[in-house]
């Protein structure tokens, strides 16, 4: 039932915000995210009281003779996912208020379809579909950066489609493999697990990289990584906040739901070298992101380090990694889609984002840079915002595993510090340039997109056990097994 | 008493969202009497939990809710109440209540005056969960906390580049500390599944000496208390820090923020006397800081770097007590040391009040007679920390030399050329400010005037606890009963020394400084009062007056290669060889595409042809078996 309404509701608005006037897209769309947002709500609930709730499920008969099922299934590791994506989609949507959108029933209906594939990914219970919905996500998102991205957006999003693309193929192939190996002819997720581990070695190392390659692109991790910044500073507004906040925790999510329990010898004979690859993005692109002149372009490193520290975490395979990063999957999606929220006002009132040629805004607009501190507070994880926690739990599963490593991907909480302050100060701090003299007053829906986003920092800083507790059972299961 | 300790902390909290929130809507002095009254009714619950502690040597402990909890790990946000914690709440609420009720007159024409006043309340706020917390981890949220409020204050006034460089540094350095501290929380929970100070003590009874977990954890542990409270290496932010008003500093320096590496090391001390090693290496810290640091004093200019040096060399002296396992001793410096250099630091920016903004020293003198009740107070203060003959800064400076002694006594001899060193430098600053005749111009010898009375009832205050305040751990030798490290002894045992003679060393020690003062009087009256000092320095002297030079070493040697390293990162390898490699791969497939194309002529005899010869080649392939 849950899966249904999730997966049609943004379906069925995206069609009518078609067949309306232009006028009206915006409205429904919001409108749309925030039912989607109760509906998850209540299956929340339903999970709370009863997970093996059949409300919960869907499947349907679909291809019978490839052994695929239209199946989906909500369970706590995916419950965070759904929150997270059904958080933002009503924030992101709020950010377009009091802006000019060039042909909104395009915009908005794709940013519904977005929501749908998304979701469909997060719930998948089959291989097949599973496969479909990632493909089928990447569509919405091309198109709008394609239609409404900045200068040389063809060639960037070429770059963004191909590469991701590439990257799903190979993962095609993993799934083909496994379901060769399962012992009933059967796309289901269960049986691939158990085709997975009746694998041999050499097999299993086989879909363990062709899975991680897909991943690992979509995350980024070091070194699949170059097509990102680009995307991220060509995109619209909007559609980074897609892709920063929600799009890539598919690759994590695809990690946990997917890579771990599916080839388990593998996972352990390659976790180090997985651990390596994404400390190394930690260091790496905090390092870059220090000497960029972009803020956009900033915030896109920065997103990049924080996804290797997931990554390493999530290949600790200690419950305290796991759930750290579920938890920093949600705050890093809140603080980055923050953080390119304040880009975008700071872009639309003085025209640009190049981090010397701002300055002094404070002066201008003490609210703005209140609510900046305090989502720039959040980035660099000071303990009672919501990614203090995530960090924490992440550092400790990468200790249990290697005291070194930990001490590597803590490199963060300094490096962190210095980028986020250092661009604070550009930015905000000082005098002021000719760009930042007339800063305008916060409109009264970027006043209130900041205060739920800082009360979802503070939250979950000061209460993480709202988020922690709801996979706590499923992932200790998972690490036990 | 039980339901009051969690009041301690949210009266400053909500202190800070009523500012906060209302911002400029509320008056001046609207938001003075909140800023200030949420620390007092603090300050009055302090000294009522001190009370109920007074009574009982039994901890006391209020859990407010689960707060991390994942797989095997668990932490509660919970306060722990003990001797150590009542002595750090009543200097931290009852100076910090001085330094609010200070800043209402310091900061009256001040345009952010009312977020000066959020800022202090989240200051003590973070300082106060720092003390209270019962484990690591709710340690570590004040910890930080505390170090966003010192990078908030430190920038106060955000025009200025130099300010703001100062608040980043002081942020970034302190992190440094803190993912010590943060690896070193790690690993005693990988070690002992738990980060309850009570807990790891009670786990501790199998544990022999020197075993290699307790050292490397406590090592991570002190790199924290490095940061915080600024030993060297990474002491280089709180000289900086003074870009802050002057209250801000009295608050980093003197009641709170600074003094966490203190608290923080005999909170552990259940650790730290298990790895000697560890504190072994405090207390060469400690000296070396308390040593290099007070060179540095000697040669400053800017009469709040004197005091700001002269912070870090007293924290040295309390690392280097709590290094020979005299922690009691050092937490009496961290009393008597909060009382004295609040006095100075409040009494130093009533100087400035008075010199128009004016911090240069060599723009003073002669301020003596102008501003009377400011020199008075700023006396007692620098007798104070000379060690003057029965103010408190002797006698706690006195029980750590004296613990030195016995633990080593090439440390107890540089300690104490140290503190001769302090001495002078402290006269020094005395005689340029207030003895000599006036060298400032005369725009700011008309506007010479005493300070508003908000600021001069702290200082009194001030003044005679740093007179009297000693008198709480007086050697028995003095007729003392040294109630405080017996208070103490339920948290952090004292150490124990044999009394051979002690009798007579106390009495040669009060005689040796008493001499020692008098001399350096009388030598700095004659070098400074009579303006027979030098105002720039060459040689040894400019390189102590520099600081070592150590900000230009950390540039050259930090800074500027990571900047170097991270640019090479961006255009080197990300820009060239990553994504030039994968823009490689894409043009290899157009380019051969391009090539392909060739093949399709649209002439249906060269598709002829190549059938042809493809079935050609197959056939030879079919009739020699050649695959």
């Amino acid at each position: 039932m849950f899966p249904l309404i999730l997966l049609f509701l943004p379906l069925i608005s995206a069609l009518l915000i078609f067949m309306l006037r232009d006028t009206h897209s915006r409205g429904i769309a919001l409108g749309s995210a925030l039912l989607s947002l109760a509906a998850v709500l209540f299956a929340l609930n339903t999970l709370r009281l009863d997970p093996l709730n059949h409300n919960l499920n869907f499947s349907h008969s679909w291809i019978s003779s490839l052994g695929s099922e239209i199946s989906f299934g909500i369970d706590s590791i995916s419950m965070i996912m759904l929150l997270l994506t059904n958080i933002l989609f009503p924030l992101i949507l709020l950010s377009t208020y009091n802006r000019e959108i060039y042909k909104p029933k395009g915009y908005f209906s794709l940013m519904l379809i977005m929501q749908s594939a998304l979701l469909g990914v997060f719930m998948a219970a089959d291989g097949l579909v599973f496969y479909i919905f990632w493909e089928l996500a990447l569509i919405p998102i091309y198109f709008i950066c394609l239609f409404w991205g900045g200068e040389g957006r063809q060639r960037i999003t070429f770059k963004f489609f191909i590469y991701t693309l590439l990257g799903s193929l190979f993962m095609l192939v993993a799934l083909i493999m496994l379901y060769q190996h399962s012992s009933n002819h059967s796309f289901a997720i269960h049986d691939l697990y158990a085709a997975g581990k009746s694998m041999n070695f050499q097999q299993q190392a086989w879909v363990f990289w062709f899975f991680f390659l897909a991943f690992a692109i979509k995350m980024p991790i070091f070194p699949f990584h170059t097509w990102q910044p680009d995307t991220y500073t060509n995109a619209p507004t909007q559609g980074t906040m897609l892709l920063s906040g929600i799009m890539l925790k598919m690759g994590t999510y695809g990690l946990i739901r997917w890579l771990l329990p599916m080839v388990p010898d593998a996972v352990s004979a390659y976790s180090t070298t997985v651990i390596i690859l994404s400390l190394i993005s930690v260091v790496y692109a905090s390092c870059i992101a220090i000497v960029q002149i972009n803020f956009k372009r900033l915030i896109a490193y920065s997103s990049i380090a924080h996804i290797g520290l997931i990554c390493a975490g999530i290949f600790s395979f200690k419950a305290e990694g796991i759930q750290g990063a579920l938890i920093q999957m949600f705050a890093h999606g809140v603080n980055v889609v923050g953080l390119f929220f304040v880009c975008d006002i700071i872009q639309r009132n003085t025209g640009t984002d190049t981090i010397s040629e701002l300055g002094g805004i404070r002066t201008v607009n003490q609210r703005f840079a209140f609510w900046f501190l305090l989502i720039m507070l959040g980035s660099v994880a000071l303990p009672l915002t919501n990614s203090f926690v995530g960090e924490f739990l992440l550092l400790n599963g990468i200790f249990q595993y290697n005291a070194w490593f930990a001490a590597i991907g803590g490199l963060t909480v300094i490096l962190g510090a210095v980028y986020m302050l250092r661009s604070y100060q550009s930015i905000m701090l000082g005098n002021n340039s000719a760009n930042t003299l007339k800063f305008a007053p916060l409109k009264t829906s970027e006043t209130i997109f900041f205060a739920i986003l800082s009360v979802i920092i503070i939250g979950c800083g000061v209460y993480p056990k709202i988020i922690l507790d709801i996979p706590a059972l499923d992932v200790l299961k998972m690490v036990t097994r | 008493m039980e339901q009051l300790i969690p009041l301690i902390p949210l009266f400053p909290l909500i202190g800070f969202a009523l500012l906060g929130l209302a911002g400029n809507k509320i008056s001046k002095p609207v938001a003075a009497i909140i800023g200030c009254m949420s620390i007092a009714v603090s300050f009055v619950l302090s000294v009522m939990v001190f009370n109920s502690q007074l009574t009982t040597d039994h901890p006391t402990t209020v859990t407010l809710f689960n707060w991390i909890e994942a797989g095997s790990f668990k932490v509660e946000l919970a306060f722990l109440v003990d001797h150590l914690t009542v002595i750090f709440l009543l200097v931290i609420t009852g100076v910090g209540f001085l330094i609010h009720l200070y800043s209402v007159g310091y900061m009256h024409e001040d345009a952010a005056h009312n977020r000066f006043f959020t800022y202090l309340n989240l200051f003590i706020f973070f300082m106060l969960l720092l003390v209270m917390g019962n484990n690591y981890l709710v340690m570590f949220i004040g910890w930080e906390g505390v170090g966003l409020c010192s990078y908030l204050l430190i920038g106060f006034w955000h025009k200025v580049d130099e300010y703001n460089r100062a608040a980043n540094k002081a942020f970034i350095m302190n992190r440094i500390g803190d993912l010590g501290l943060l690896l070193g929380i790690l690993l005693l929970f990988t070690h002992f599944g738990t980060l309850n100070f009570l807990d790891i003590k009670a786990n501790l009874s199998g544990i022999k000496g020197n075993n290699p977990t307790i050292i490397i954890a406590t090592m991570l542990l002190f790199i924290g208390a490095m940061g915080k409270s600024a030993q060297i290496p990474l002491h280089t932010w709180l000289p900086d820090a003074m870009a802050g008003p002057t209250p801000v500093s009295a608050l980093i320096h003197a009641a709170t923020m600074v003094t966490a590496g203190i608290y923080m090391v005999v909170r552990s001390n259940f650790l730290y006397t298990l790895a000697p090693i560890t504190l072994e290496f405090i207390a060469i810290t400690g000296l070396v800081t308390a040593l290099v640091a007070a060179t540095i004093a000697l040669f400053q200019n800017d009469i709040k770097k004197v005091l700001a040096y002269s912070t870090l060399s007293q924290l040295g002296y309390m690392f280097l007590a709590l290094g020979v396992g005299a922690y009691s001793s050092g937490v009496f410096h961290v009393v008597t040391h909060a009382f004295f250099k609040a006095l100075l630091f409040l009494a130093a920016g009533s100087v400035i009040h008075a010199m128009s903004g004016e911090q240069n020293l060599l723009k003073m003198g002669g301020l003596r007679k102008k501003i009377p009740l400011t020199f008075l107070t700023f006396l007692i203060g620098v007798l104070a920390i000379s060690g003057f003959p029965f103010s408190s800064g002797f006698i706690s400076k006195d029980e750590i030399l004296l613990n030195v002694y016995y633990h080593n006594k090439i440390y107890f001899y540089l300690a104490a050329i140290g503190s001769v060193i302090t001495a002078f430098y402290m006269m020094r600053l005395l005689m340029l400010t207030f003895f000599g005749s006036f060298r400032g111009d005369a725009v700011q010898e008309s506007h010479l005037h005493e300070s508003p009375s908000t600021m001069t009832i702290p200082l009194v205050i001030l003044a005679i606890l740093s007179t009297l305040g000693g008198f709480i751990q007086l050697p028995e030798v003095y007729g003392g009963h040294a109630y405080f490290s017996g208070f103490l002894e339920t948290v952090a045992p004292a150490r124990e020394h044999p009394d051979i003679a002690l009798e007579l060393k106390e009495w040669i020690i009060l005689g040796v400084t008493s001499i020692v003062l008098f001399v350096v009087y009388y030598y700095t009256r004659k070098l400074y009062a009579e303006n027979k000092f030098e105002g720039v320095y060459s040689g040894i002297k400019k390189v102590m007056a520099n600081n070592y030079y150590i900000d230009e070493i950390y540039n050259a040697c930090i800074n500027r290669p990571l900047n170097a390293l991270s640019n090479s990162f961006y255009t080197l390898f990300d820009k060239t060889l990553i994504d030039g490699s994968v823009n490689g791969v894409g043009k290899i497939v157009n380019w051969s595409g391009d090539k392909l194309r060739y093949l399709q002529t649209g002439y249906t005899g060269f598709y002829m042809f190549a059938m042809v010869l493809s079935l050609v080649i197959f056939l030879i392939i079919g009739l020699f078996n050649l695959i």
